[in-house]
């Protein structure tokens, strides 16, 4: 165990987390916004990698192969809302069948292969494990996602005050409240399950790109890396940001903790093999702390909370 | 103004559950008119607002707004013409959303939600004189979260969004019986000068027979299913709790036996 390999794998575990906050605040908009846990991310996390890489391969350029796994991933979203809301499938199974089906999709876009490798050499990429380093700061793969995250933070945060982000909002809050207020709340669900799938797909067009290829598994427990992260952020920054572009960067931030920490276990000496246990444990038990709080250390009486207004 | 000829409505049909909530209904409206509904539990009282509300389809008869055939048109397409205050505080307002983002919910109801701002500087200037007819208070406080207001102050504000875009009806369940005394009087206030105000054509759901009597123009029982009295005018003001009562047991062949509704 020595100091300098940890400080070495510290910008790659930075630029990969930056990567993965991406689509965590993806996971932020149906888990957070919309109040659904929303599993078919599992499935567009490879589907986005899918299609930007084969688009890539296939000569187009790496702005339009990205814009193309965006528009993948909102049409899984569409599917998965219309099997929520058009067939009354509840959310988390409508997401599980999504994804599921999702599995043969990826396979049949990487042209039946489990996966396919994307030469950087060869190719223009956007990032890379090999831009982490030594090469100048507007390559730097770290500036770049980062930058890429402060103009979707802009854009979402625009979005969510203007009259439509807003209906997605009360949808997630109140859904009888919304539709006395005119609200088609069966848009606005599937709206915003196409909006969080794309994010989630351009991200794993990143993420493609930064690990040099796309592999059908490579979605796999996105869901719980995802909700590691927007739970990370809500526990670090949760008293301090109430802003909602604030609350945005904290998931971002709360991914990259989440790598820095894995790879700081790693060095420590962790099995890789067992990192995804790892991971569901710690979900598991951040997931449990407001439960748990509420359970055994609510004696005292407290002053009303969301939901919880007292009838005065 | 509304028309609602012979609903019928039966929950879990074929089951052992099956409930006959609403039994070939009749009701009509005027323009103003100002109706308040009596009627024991399950008399289907509640389960005529939400028909009129289209929270469900009904199985049988038609339901007219303003000429406008309603019958078919969803929860949400209906809301255009609908403004409804709920008997819980916790279903008419958005928790997690600012008292102002909650009235520009409100003030977009019915017309097509697009990408422009959701809420304007102009209009914040709008919900600060509204809410102030309210006397509660919220006027400034805009920005506050309303999950952190009591109940009172959210049905308060539920009655001002439901009120804010004109609707061609106002639907009131019971929207004061989960508050104490008090701010329940505080809110019937209100809803008497808003519904004058605007000559708003409401329908209030009450537990409260006395209520029931000053308020409005109009009084309509229930009872499985159906109105089985009607009365308007001067003869409703005339009217007085032992009546009621009397009246209940000679329609129905039964008591109005229900202490939350005597000892009020």
């Amino acid at each position: 165990m020595n100091i300098a390999s940890l400080l070495n794998a510290l910008p790659g575990a930075c630029a990969q987390g930056l990567i993965w906050g991406i689509m965590a605040i993806g996971v932020y908009i149906t888990y957070k916004i919309l109040d659904l846990a929303d599993l078919t991310v599992d499935g567009t996390m490879c589907t986005g990698g899918a299609v930007c890489i084969i688009m890539m391969l296939n000569g187009h350029s790496v702005g339009f192969s990205l814009f193309c796994a965006f528009l993948a991933g909102m049409a899984a979203g569409l599917v998965t809302g219309l099997f929520h809301t058009a067939m009354g499938i509840p959310a988390i199974l409508a997401g599980i069948l999504t994804q599921l089906g999702l599995y043969s999709v990826n396979l049949r876009i990487m042209g039946n292969k489990a996966n396919q490798a994307i030469s950087v050499d060869k190719y223009d990429l956007l990032v890379s494990l090999r831009y982490v380093k030594d090469v100048a700061f507007y390559q730097n793969t770290i500036f770049v996602v980062a930058l890429i995250i402060v103009v979707l933070i802009a854009l979402l945060y625009w979005f969510f005050g203007t009259e439509l982000g807003c209906s997605i909002r009360a949808t997630g809050s109140n859904q009888n409240m919304s539709r006395a207020q005119g609200i088609n709340t069966d848009f606005a669900k599937i709206l915003g399950l196409m909006l969080s799938n794309g994010i989630v797909a351009f991200s794993s067009g990143l993420y493609a790109q930064y690990q040099g290829f796309s592999d059908v598994n490579m979605g796999r427990g996105a869901i719980v890396i995802g909700l590691a992260a927007v739970i990370i952020g809500e526990v670090v920054f949760g008293k301090i940001f109430n802003n909602f572009a604030l609350k945005l960067l904290s998931v971002a931030i709360g991914a990259i903790i989440y790598y820095l920490v894995l790879q700081f276990v790693l060095w420590l000496g962790l099995n890789s093999n067992d990192l995804k246990l790892l991971s569901a444990l710690v979900v598991a038990v951040f997931l449990a702390i407001p439960y748990l709080k509420g359970k055994y250390f609510s004696k005292r009486v407290k002053p009303a909370k969301k939901g919880g207004a007292s009838r005065a | 103004m509304l028309d609602i000829q012979n609903i019928s409505k039966t929950f879990h049909p074929g089951t052992v559950n099956e409930k006959t909530a609403l039994n070939g209904l009749s009701l009509h409206l005027e323009e103003g008119d100002f109706v308040t509904v009596i009627g024991g539990n399950g008399a289907g009282k509640s389960t005529m607002l939400n028909a009129v509300a289209g929270v469900w389809p009904v199985d049988e008869g038609q339901i007219t707004i303003d000429g406008i055939p309603v019958t078919r048109l969803a929860e949400h397409k209906r809301a255009k013409y609908v403004g409804r205050v709920f008997q819980d505080p916790m279903t008419g307002t958005a928790a997690t959303m600012q008292i102002e983002e909650n009235l520009a919910l409100a003030a977009r109801r019915g017309s097509f939600r697009t990408l422009k701002q959701g809420i304007t500087h102009k209009e914040r200037e709008n919900y600060k004189e509204r809410l102030k007819v309210l006397n509660l208070g919220l006027e400034d406080r805009l920005t506050t979260k309303v999950g952190l207001l009591s109940g009172g102050q959210r049905q308060a504000l539920t009655l001002l969004m439901a009120t804010l875009k004109r609707p061609k009806i106002l639907l009131l369940d019971e929207h004061t019986a989960a508050l104490d005394p008090k701010t329940a009087a505080k809110v019937l206030e209100a809803t008497d000068r808003i519904v004058e105000r605007d000559h708003l054509t409401t329908i209030m759901i009450t537990h409260n027979m006395k209520d029931a009597i000053v308020h409005g123009n109009r009084l309509v029982m229930m009872h499985e299913g159906r109105i089985i009295y009607d009365v308007a005018g001067e003869e409703k003001k005339r009217l007085t709790v032992a009546d009621l009562l009397q009246k209940f047991e000679e329609v129905s062949g039964g008591e109005l036996a229900n202490d939350r509704m005597i000892l009020s």
